[in-house]
């Protein structure tokens, strides 16, 4: 691996970011903190797509994957939100080891 | 090392510092602002890849768009949020380890691989050949996932406005 900028360079760092965003999902309690860490983890998978549209063979049809990527951040981020906000006028609460309304 | 490595290692050390911040923040709020240069980084290592139009929309939609939306998010539920940040972290230990064991597998696989790779042609403009592609060959994907943003607008107004419809329907 040379410091030389390539195609290896671009998919370590959105390992690394990828990474992170297990690491916010699993360790967070406050479930907007996981879909902030989900978003990461997004943006990982959306660098690789464009990396390898960038160096691979596949031209264009790696970014117009990544459009779609984006689309689909998008509506989820707004239900996810609308969820959280529910659950907080509920249960008072977003942490999302206490909403366990179902176990008890 | 020419201007496009320099360039590329102060925006990748950009992205992955503001990731940090985001993931190991104490303050949620500081979290959200970590989270804008995050994606500032991540449009700037686009721009470096060629892509134009997605480093445009990624500005517009996740800076615009979704940031705004999370900031909504923290104020909406602030009342909970500004008591146990100090403990709004669990399970510590099995999270490095598996967080860590992912990317260095990651990281291992696709250092020691040898990639097939075209090399780099010459960066040209991608929004018309992108619009012509979401027209011709991803039409379906296309149409589909605007009746995807309709159905997630609509659940999402559903889903979070308040329970005074009950007696309004009885």
């Amino acid at each position: 691996m040379s410091l030389h900028v390539g195609l290896e360079q671009f998919l370590v760092v959105s390992a690394i970011l990828f990474s992170l965003g297990i690491y916010a999902v699993i360790s967070r309690k406050n479930a907007i903190m996981v879909l902030m860490g989900i978003e990461l983890i997004l943006n990982a998978a959306n660098i690789n797509f464009i990396a390898f549209a960038r160096f691979g063979i596949m031209n264009l049809s790696g970014q117009v994957v990544a459009v779609f990527v984006i689309i689909l951040a998008a509506a989820e981020a707004a239900v996810l939100l609308a969820i959280v906000l529910n659950i907080f006028q509920q249960l008072n609460t977003v942490n999302v080891d206490e909403v366990d309304k179902l176990k008890n | 090392m020419n201007w496009y490595d320099i360039i590329f290692y102060v925006f990748a050390l950009l992205t992955i510092v503001s990731a940090v911040g985001v993931v190991f923040s104490r303050n949620i709020v500081y979290a959200a602002f970590s989270l804008l240069f995050a994606f500032f980084g991540v449009a700037a290592l686009y721009v470096l890849l060629a892509a134009d139009f997605i480093a445009i929309t990624q500005i517009l939609l996740y800076v615009g768009g979704i940031l705004v939306l999370i900031v909504f998010g923290i104020m909406l539920t602030s009342r909970a949020n500004s008591v146990e940040m100090k403990k709004g972290i669990l399970r510590i230990a099995p999270s490095v380890i598996v967080a860590g064991v992912i990317a260095g597998t990651l990281i291992g696989v696709l250092t020691t691989t040898r990639w097939p790779s075209a090399g780099m042609g010459p960066a040209e403009e991608t929004a018309k050949p992108i619009g012509t592609l979401l027209m011709t060959n991803f039409v379906l994907p296309f149409e589909l996932a605007s009746i995807l943003l309709l159905v997630a607008l609509v659940g999402a107004v559903i889903i979070a406005r308040r329970e005074e419809r009950k007696e309004g329907l009885k």
